[in-house]
């Protein structure tokens, strides 16, 4: 038994310049015990796909179940299985840290939770906070704790919805050790993130949305291996020559070229020399899954016509 | 606590957490109408033999707080939670339609009570002097009184959160506040005996449910009315039902809460 099993699942939405289709017929299971990457850029429907799991929304057609249990059918019975870190920062202003976890631990018919609370409240590093109102909390103290609210009832499958959005980079090593540490206690992990670094290292298996479509899915390890192995990364001044541009990843002056071999980087070093361009700081890497996911979504564009 | 009773618990905490503006504030309004209408109509109006215009606007503002407070607490919890996201905390519990049901109706209940008794105990405290009251502050029938403060609550618990799944925005409900239940309560007859209106105000007076509340609650208290209170205990009690039917239905189809 799959930990998640979407099937043919797709979404239209009704909206006033017409039907919006957010995803349309996504397929693929999840096994109990993965650490599981779902990417796409804004807008691909990986959101939706979420809302579907977590019975926010409802799908337009298809089906999908947790540990077995349909959704749909047995609502009350999945979401005890599930435990869901919504993506938007919300939280409760009339209660403290603690108050807000043991509602939450009620409405789960949890009894005495109070040891997993502060275990819970230890491992995010929010111990200090338990008696703060949840307005006196930072930012990133917020969406901790929308962590922990999601696991007050020790969840089997555990879906992540851009957790690590606003969080800094010493407070994101705690919240991957301690997802990390309950993957490895046997929680399934459903993760969607834009750092493809921490779905790079973490995840064992990916799926790639575009469009409300899963346009790869792989063991990460097979899909880094399935793109291009190097990527010349250089500093330039001026724009990039036509011939480049449409391949090239640029951040600000940073510009990253896709190259299977030396004669590739030869030649997109060539076409830089004929343009009587100077590149600076040039290095050759191993591509990483940006690399992939870029790969992939720019070959499932449509040609458009410009 | 757990399922249902861990949600109505929060609901309550929520408004006692603000008590000072959820329930000190409405009982502060009902002393000031006491105050204003009690001192300028005394003398002026006229109402059920034996019974002063004080003593007989005693439990109309009573029972008007405790109606106005219960749908002030399931509708402003509801929108409130709609508009701050963060409902999304119960819509992803297994908590059933029923659940949210009790829980948002009885917490507006115990809201409504509290502040009627806010009110009762401050407005006795305000007339104790006037010795033409004598006592006829205590209910004569007291479970007459509290089976309307209890049903009345439980209907605009209700119907609050009716308005409070519907509403997106804050001024839609407070259109809902201003359009419906303001005038629906101010015309149930809190001040005024419906005898002293002309007929075809009397008729109209007749179709509005919080009529029957307030008369029926007035009841309890000096054991007269305008209309028998088995008539009015049956009005309420079937509007109840009905819009505690339509609530429950919104809850379980997730209107406007469940995409």
């Amino acid at each position: 038994m799959p930990a998640i099993s979407f099937q043919s699942v797709s979404k239209t939405f009704q909206t006033a310049r017409g039907p919006f289709q957010a995803l349309d017929g996504v397929s693929f299971d999840i096994k109990q015990g993965e650490f599981f990457g779902l990417l796409g850029p804004n807008g691909a429907g990986k959101t939706t796909l979420i809302s579907i799991l977590a019975g926010l929304t409802k799908a337009t057609s298809g089906s999908v179940s947790v540990m077995g249990i349909d959704v749909n059918t047995q609502a009350a019975d999945a979401r005890r299985v599930l435990g869901v870190v919504p993506q938007e920062l919300v939280f409760d202003p009339f209660f403290n840290v603690r108050e807000a976890l043991q509602f939450q631990s009620g409405y789960f018919d949890v009894k005495n939770n109070d040891a997993w609370i502060d275990e819970l409240l230890d491992s995010l590093g929010l111990s200090d906070k338990a008696n703060h109102n949840m307005r006196q909390l930072s930012g990133g103290m917020k969406r901790r704790m929308l962590v922990a609210q999601a696991l007050v009832h020790k969840p089997p499958v555990i879906v992540l919805d851009e957790p690590t959005a606003g969080v800094d980079v010493e407070l994101r090593q705690t919240l991957w050790q301690f997802i990390a540490k309950l993957n490895k206690l046997g929680h399934t992990v459903l993760l969607t993130t834009h750092y493809l670094e921490e779905a790079e290292a973490l995840c064992q298996r990916i799926a790639m949305l575009k469009n409300g479509k899963v346009v790869a899915l792989d063991r990460t390890d097979e899909l880094l291996k399935a793109a291009s192995s190097n990527v010349l990364r250089f500093k330039l001044d001026a724009a990039l020559p036509p011939a480049l541009a449409a391949k090239a990843r640029v951040t600000g002056r940073i510009v990253q070229l896709p190259a299977h071999d030396a004669l590739e980087i030869e030649r997109h070093l060539a076409v830089l020399r004929e343009a009587g361009l100077n590149a600076e700081d040039v290095e050759i890497r191993k591509a990483d899954l940006e690399d992939v996911f870029l790969d992939v979504m720019h070959a499932n564009t449509p040609q458009e016509t410009v | 606590m757990t399922g249902w009773r861990a949600l109505f618990y929060k609901e309550v905490l929520r408004f006692w957490k603000v008590g000072f503006q959820t329930v000190g504030a409405p009982v502060l309004t009902s002393v000031l109408y006491l105050l204003i209408f009690g001192h300028v109509l005394e003398d002026h109006v006229k109402v059920y033999d034996g019974v002063g215009y004080t003593a007989f606007l005693i439990p109309g503002l009573v029972m008007m707080s405790v109606l106005q407070n219960a749908f002030a607490n399931s509708s402003s919890s509801m929108v409130q939670s709609k508009i701050m996201g963060n409902l999304v905390f119960l819509l992803l519990t297994p908590l059933s339609h029923w659940s949210w049901f009790f829980a948002y109706t009885l917490s507006a209940v115990v809201r409504g009570m509290a502040v009627g008794m806010g009110v009762l105990l401050a407005t006795a405290l305000f007339v104790w002097q006037s010795s033409a009251l004598n006592f006829s502050l205590l209910p004569q029938q007291p479970l007459w009184a509290l089976v309307f403060a209890f049903t009345g609550a439980s209907m605009l618990g209700a119907l609050g959160l009716i308005a409070g799944l519907w509403a997106e925005k804050f001024d839609q409900m407070a259109a809902f506040q201003n359009f419906v239940i303001m005038p629906m309560t101010f015309l149930s007859g809190v001040f005024y005996s419906i005898h002293s209106l002309p007929d075809f105000w009397q008729q109209v007076s007749h179709l509005n449910p919080f009529f029957y509340m307030i008369d029926g609650f007035r009841y309890g208290f000096f054991g007269q009315s305008d209309v028998s209170p088995w008539l009015s205990l049956g009005v309420v009690g079937v509007s109840l039902l009905l819009i505690s039917a339509v609530a429950v239905h919104l809850l379980r189809i997730g209107f406007k809460i469940r995409g």
